[in-house]
Parts: structure tokens; sequence; C-alpha cells
């Protein structure tokens, strides 16, 4: 169980959540995209998550969960809206896009999958793991478009991850969830 | 019409036992289901019969409502004990026996009044007989459907949860689902109207000339019947999926898989 615990946001935050597994993390992010019912208040620019269609709210705070799903053959098949960022700026060849999802990497489907969530243009972005499948190019690569997105969005970002490096890497803020309950930690200035 | 007696019976009985004989020494574990369920024919038939027998005699629209509705009640629970992953509490009861209720007994009544138009028009040789077709027809295709629809949501929770959290709405979500669902249901019934009188005959038709009618009246029947039941099982089917469908979300639009046992 989580909680009681109470989080705000500002425009351009990266707050990096860690903790243990199985301490509730992607439990936390699922309840804010409200996927999973809960018994919290969500606002979003003063706005309650009640008084906005849960389509609506999944859209502006969009949830990438640490599995792709594929429901159609190829991957293009998933980008009506085109592509929000170049495939070369994530380490893709176009030929990805053609092929069958069966047939990529989980690095590969992971940073599609990531491509998929911002051409929705989410004002708040919940990355569970999102480097957990990638080599430290691509997950180099994956930092820059999300530190790209938040400078030219102004994007709140949550992610979860465990790697200390990255979180001081990429985060102004980080917490700590440990039996149920956020601990702010301090940070070192970003590098 | 050859009248059948006792030992005609026993004879055709004779043939279950011993089907049931080789399955046991075959151990397919199907000796003693075959025995039991083929003693429930004999019970639950020769029951009906001699309840028809004194319905026809009594005629009274009381009796022919009761009977209906315990039809429908048995076939409700029915088309919910078939499924692997039903709904808990009574709304996996609900929704069978309303899609049921929408499918069987309005097509029936619906063949009573405009079709046969019979004098009154709930007379029980032709009201019990034709909803009792309708509701063990339709029964399939809504079971299949609904079994379908919540194995598909079980199976690909994950494709369904994605497409909400990039923002779909829970019908797109699951549409593609539904309309598996949907047809599985409806496959059944099609193939049987399009083999019927071709691959085989189909059993009223065979049962009405067995009992000395001729055929060309025997064939009406049977298509009108064929008729009725597609669209009781397509009208059945959709309720039903569309009902469960709706009921594996929340207010919110969150998929709940809790709400099927076996979760």
């Amino acid at each position: 169980m989580l909680g009681p615990l109470s989080l705000s946001l500002a425009a351009g935050d990266c707050l990096c959540i860690t903790g243990e597994s199985g301490s509730g993390k992607s439990q936390l992010l699922r309840a804010i995209a409200d996927i999973d019912p809960h018994s919290g208040e969500l606002w979003l620019d003063g706005t309650p998550a009640r008084d906005i269609a849960p389509e609506q709210w999944r859209r502006q705070a969009g949830l990438l969960p640490p599995e792709s799903s594929w429901w159609l053959p190829r991957a293009r098949d998933h980008f009506a809206n085109g592509m929000p960022v170049a495939l070369a700026q994530l380490g893709l060849a176009e030929a990805v896009l053609d092929q069958p999802i069966a047939r990529l990497s989980s690095g590969e489907r992971q940073r599609l999958a990531l491509l998929r969530l911002l051409a929705n243009r989410p004002r708040v972005l919940l990355l569970d793991e999102p480097t957990a499948n990638l080599d430290a190019a691509n997950t180099r690569r994956v930092e820059a478009v999300i530190d790209d997105y938040i400078s030219t969005h102004g994007t709140a970002v949550i992610w979860v991850s465990h790697d200390r490096t990255q979180v001081a890497r990429v985060a102004n803020r980080h917490m700590e969830l440990e039996g149920g309950t956020l601990e702010e930690l301090a940070m070192e200035p970003r590098q | 019409m050859i009248t059948l007696d006792t030992t005609d019976l026993a004879i055709a009985s004779v043939l279950v036992l011993l089907l049931a004989l080789l399955s046991i020494r075959l151990r397919t574990g199907l000796g003693g289901q075959l025995v039991v369920a083929a003693t429930r024919t004999a019970l639950q038939l020769s029951l009906i019969g001699l309840v028809l027998k004194a319905l026809f005699a009594s005629s009274h629209p009381g009796w022919v409502a009761l009977l209906s509705l315990f039809m429908l009640l048995i076939a409700g629970r029915e088309v919910m004990m078939r499924q692997e992953r039903r709904f808990r509490g009574w709304w996996g009861y609900a929704i069978g026996t309303i899609s049921m209720f929408l499918s069987s007994f309005a097509i029936t009544i619906f063949a009573l009044v405009v079709i046969l138009g019979d004098e009154p028009w709930y007379a029980p040789q032709y009201a019990i007989p034709l909803l009792g077709m309708l509701l063990g027809n339709t029964m399939n295709g809504i079971a299949i459907a609904m079994d379908r629809l919540t194995q598909a949501a079980w199976e690909q929770r994950n494709i369904i949860e994605a497409r909400l959290m990039l923002g779909e709405r829970w019908d797109t979500a699951i549409s593609e689902y539904r309309g598996k669902a949907i047809r599985g249901g409806m496959i059944p019934i099609i193939n049987a109207m399009a083999a019927a009188g071709v691959v085989s005959l189909p059993g009223m038709m065979t049962g009405q000339i067995l009992a000395g009618a001729a055929p060309v009246e025997a064939v009406k029947y049977q298509i009108l019947i064929m008729f009725l039941i597609t669209t009781g099982t397509g009208l059945g089917t959709l309720a039903a999926v569309s009902i469960g469908a709706r009921h594996l979300f929340d207010k919110r639009q969150r998929l709940c898989l809790d709400r099927l046992r076996g979760t």
C-alpha cells in the first residue's frame, strides 16, 4: 500500500524516484496516470483529475510502462500523428518502422514506445525505467531527447530509475520511495 | 408415425452404455460423465414431457409464463457456467440472463404474435418449444462470445492498458476483442445455416419428418426457426458483449480484471 504521500511538480521539473523493487514506484506512476484505482487526488494546473475525462487526463499525464505493447503489425501503424522527434536522435533507422514488431529488439521497441508517447505531447511524463533495456550510448540518446523535450515544452517528468548515476545526470529533484512514503533527497547541482 | 415403446429406448440406451464401457476401458475419464449425462437427458426430457402434457391441457398463461421464466433462469446460469473467467457476483448471472431475455424472449414473442398468429398467441404448444429452441441455441453463441471477451481481456491486458495510457477511450481500446468475441458467437449459427440441408439435416426438421409431417412443411418451419435463432443469437451476443465489455472498465475507464473470477 502506498501513502499517505503528497507530491507537486513544477513545469520543467525532472523528479527521479528511486526505491527498492516492490516499493511501489510503478504503482505510484499507474495511480498518477489513473490506470489503477486509487483514493488519491490529482490536479493538473489547478484542475482536479475528476473534472477531466480519463482519456484526456491520460493524454496529458502520459505513462511509459517498462514493457511496451503493440497492437498493429508494424511500428509505423502506431504513428498516425507523425513523428515527434527524428528517429536518428534515438539511434533508430527509418527501416525499423516497417519491420514486423516481433522482429524488433526490446531496446528498439522501448525507444519507439517513447516516441509514440511523445507524439501525444503530454504535459507530464511518467517514465518507468525508460532505459532499462538500453546500452550506454542509447541510454544517453534517450536522456538527451527527454531533456530536449522538457526544455521545449516545459513538461514535468517523473522518472523511475534504479541507476543513481542516471539520477545525477537527468534529475533536478530526487525522491526515495520507502515504506509507502516519499522522502526528498538533496541533489547535487546538475552536471 | 411409428410410435416408440420402452423397449426401443432401452435398445438405444444399450448403445450409450457400450460407449461408456469402451470409454472406461480406454481411460478417457468420460465413462462416468457419459452415463450421468445420458441419465439426465432421459430424466429431464421425461419430466418436461409430463410438464408439457399438463401445460397443453390447461393452457393457462400464468403457467406458460412460469415455465418460460424457469427456462430463462436455467439458461442464464448455463451461459455463466460455461465461461472460464466469468464476472464475479450477480453480474455474471445478470449479463447472460438479460441478453437471453432480449434475444430469446423478444424474438419468441415476435414470432408468436407477428408470424404464427395463433389464438391465443401464448398457446403453449408453440410458445414453449419455440422458446426452448431459441434459448438452447442462442445460449451457445452468447456463452462462446462472453468466454472470448473475458479471455481476451485477461490475456491482452497489457495491450488494452497501453492503449488507455495513450489516451484511447475504453471502447476503442477493447474494440478489436469485442468484435472478435461477437464473431466467435455468431460463426456457429452462420455455419449451421450454410450447411443446412447440404451437409446436415437440422434436428427439428428431421424430428417433424420422423413424426409424419410433410417434408415441405417441415422445411418451412426449419427455415423460420433458423432465421429466428440467427437473429436471436446476433442480438443476444451483441447485448452480452456490449454490456460485458463496458463492465470490464470502471467509471474512470480503468480495466478492472478483478471483476472476473480466477484473477
